[in-house]
């Protein structure tokens, strides 16, 4: 395999991890606050399909901020679709956080069943807006997260080695592939250098005793199912404007669940879930080039085999093979305050 | 007694009524009524039906793999007929469903069941695709060309078989990508992953890149105007979709089967019905949007071969009839 070619792999794969990453770490906030959410896919569904409606629509905010003088801010339709995909995102979340912590109703049905509303409801709004079969209409220039080319990417284009890596691999894609890098240091900060962060990993582990400390426990649950919604929001919304032009139906094909998988051989920590997520989206990009994988492996490795392989790593590393995976003890257990 | 009596002739009465209002019936596959291509050429022909004669029919989405088999029996049932059915995935269901409804007629496109009551509709794809690729031949300048299939089935190998066949009918040297999306029904709806086979195509040299995926060929053809390349759409005309960057679009016309079954009604002809280029069944698509992109020399040379074919002086092979393919290893 030359260069240029691992390259390309490369390049795809951190275009195929992001969404991979955005969503395990969404996942990672909730269930390390012990709310199991297998709801991703869904949320990632519905953001997709509103930020792809609301870029659609071209429209643009002129926000008219009176601080000592009167600032103008204009919100471009991509950064509309953006926001529009946060919040149909967090209205999920929201709707996940009411069935299983407030009315402590079983989280795994929840997360199904806003899964199938998501699968049903994108495609019922797409189609009554606009008429395309449940897809919304093909956008383009600003509606669209365009690529950015990092600075100094055409200059040191001829370092040898790197330069190539920094250009092809690094650079030249959408802004949410760098948040969505720039959020694995984030969330490490968030959960382990900060107060909220301390409390939000108790509350996954010992409800109690964060309760007898007099902090509320379904304040840092909704405040973890929110981040997630938010974080989902990012996914759904990459998705359809920056990969893609526009929302299809079902486009997330099971990269949801995929993230639940990547999250528990993570061991639901935010670096590990970068590599994770980074390792996934290798294969995935892996099973696009047969050709590829036929010269280096000298035997024609079947496609369907690269596929399975995160979920095949998943289950080794459950069996314990790997380390141990040991989920957030209260995970999926709602909280009831004893009495 | 007499209510007895009632009963039985208010049910005969239903029945005489629901017999002679038998409304036609269709089922989209899992692709969705709406794909932009196989699944909408099917309405688009039911549609046609239906403005033409006034008439009305039943129509049902499938949503999962497990509706088949009630969703096929629920519409026999209910007194439709003929009932047409679009994808080879209803084959086995099909052949288990007719036998219980014996006046029922049957229409399933894509996929050969041999019962009493049902017409099978057969396209020679492989026809069209020839064409196509030739097409693909002459339109590319670096001699590599892609096609991208949606599930990994025999038939989306007879697509890229036929497709392989007039690429190196015109270009005996030239590189012939081969990628398929998945092996699952999810393969026919993940534009992300088209779009990335086809980045991965454009980077093995493909400037030409033939997606038969159903909602997959979306993200295909997208990231193909993206990037600068040209694609070939599939089964509905898809050159609207980004004018002067799709070269032309192989014409499954489902439409027209569906059209016909629908025209026939109750009185359907059962038994194989192929549709060739002979009789129109598949093409390629000329239009405004493509028009600057296809040269009267490279109309001429795929028409040639057209001609060939119907004929029957130049036979493409059919993968589907041996599992083999001559232009292509998959």
């Amino acid at each position: 395999m030359d260069y240029a070619t691992l390259l390309q792999i490369l390049d795809s794969t951190l275009r195929l991890a992001t969404p991979l990453l955005l969503a395990c770490l969404a996942g990672l906030f909730s269930e390390r606050a012990g709310i199991f959410d297998i709801g991703l896919e869904g949320k990632m569904l519905a953001a997709a399909m509103a930020s792809g409606a609301v870029a659609a629509s071209g429209m643009s905010i002129v926000l008219l901020i009176p601080l000592t003088s009167v600032e103008v801010v204009v919100i471009s339709p991509v950064m509309f679709g953006l926001i529009a995909g946060i919040l149909a995102s967090l209205l999920f979340a929201l709707i996940h956080a009411v069935a299983s912590i407030t009315f402590r109703g079983n989280q795994l049905i929840s997360g199904v069943a806003l899964n199938f509303l998501a699968s049903g409801i994108t495609v019922l709004v797409a189609q009554r807006l606009f008429g395309q079969g449940g897809r919304t209409p093909p956008i383009s220039g600003d509606a669209r997260f365009n690529p950015i080319t990092l600075p100094f990417a055409e200059s040191l284009r001829d370092v040898p080695v790197l330069g190539p890596l920094y250009y092809e691999v690094i650079s030249g894609h959408s802004a949410l592939v760098y948040v969505a890098l720039l959020a694995v240091p984030a969330s490490w900060w968030v959960l382990y250098r900060t107060r909220f962060g301390l409390r939000l990993r108790a509350v996954g582990e010992n409800p109690a005793a964060v309760d007898t400390a007099g902090i509320s426990v379904t304040g840092l649950r909704y405040a973890a199912v929110a981040l997630t919604g938010i974080l989902c929001g990012l996914a759904g919304a990459y998705m359809a404007t920056a990969l893609q032009a526009g929302f299809g139906r079902e486009m997330t094909a099971g990269r949801g669940y995929i993230a639940l998988a990547a999250l528990i051989f993570a061991k639901w920590r935010p670096v590990a879930a970068l590599w994770a997520c980074l390792l996934f989206g290798f294969f995935q990009a892996l099973a696009l080039r047969p050709d590829v994988v036929e010269r280096v492996a000298g035997l024609k490795v079947p496609v369907p085999f690269l596929d399975a392989l995160p979920y095949a790593l998943t289950v080794i590393v459950l069996a314990g093979f790997i380390g141990r995976a040991i989920p957030p003890r209260a995970g999926g257990e709602a909280y009831v305050k004893e009495r | 007694m007499s209510l007895m009596k009632f009963l039985l002739c208010a049910s005969a009465m239903a029945l005489t009524a629901g017999a002679a209002l038998a409304e036609p019936a269709i089922i989209y596959d899992l692709g969705g009524k709406f794909d932009k291509s196989f699944n909408e050429a099917a309405f688009n022909g039911a549609e046609r039906w239906a403005k033409e004669t006034g008439g009305s029919y039943k129509e049902l989405e499938m949503q999962s793999e497990a509706q088949r088999e009630q969703a096929l029996r629920r519409l026999a049932e209910s007194g439709a007929n003929p009932v047409v059915m679009t994808g080879f995935a209803f084959g086995d269901v099909l052949n288990t469903v007719a036998p219980d409804f014996p006046d029922t007629k049957f229409a399933i496109i894509d996929m050969v069941v041999e019962q009493p009551n049902v017409k099978s509709v057969v396209f020679n794809e492989h026809e069209g695709s020839y064409l196509v690729g030739m097409m693909a031949a002459l339109a590319s300048k670096t001699g590599t060309v892609g096609f991208i299939g949606g599930m990994d089935i025999p038939l989306i190998r007879k697509f890229g078989c036929g497709y392989a066949q007039g690429v190196k009918a015109v270009n005996p040297d030239a590189t012939v990508i081969l990628n398929m999306t998945g092996t699952t029904p999810a393969a026919w709806n993940d534009p992300v992953k088209g779009a990335e086979l086809a980045k991965a195509q454009k980077s093995q040299g493909a400037d030409v890149i033939y997606a038969a995926a159903g909602g997959t060929g979306i993200g295909v053809l997208q990231t193909a105007a993206d990037e600068g390349i040209l694609s070939i759409g599939v089964d509905s005309n898809q050159n609207y979709m980004h004018p002067g960057k799709v070269l032309t679009s192989m014409l499954k016309r489902v439409d027209n089967s569906v059209y016909e079954a629908f025209k026939e009604g109750d009185a359907l002809t059962t038994g194989i019905n192929v549709m060739g280029l002979a009789n129109d069944g598949v093409g390629y698509a000329m239009d405004d949007n493509n028009a600057a992109l296809v040269t009267p020399e490279m109309q001429a040379a795929v028409d040639a071969a057209a001609e060939k074919i119907k004929s029957g002086e130049l036979a493409v092979h059919d993968y589907t009839s041996d599992n083999t393919c001559p232009a292509a290893s998959f």
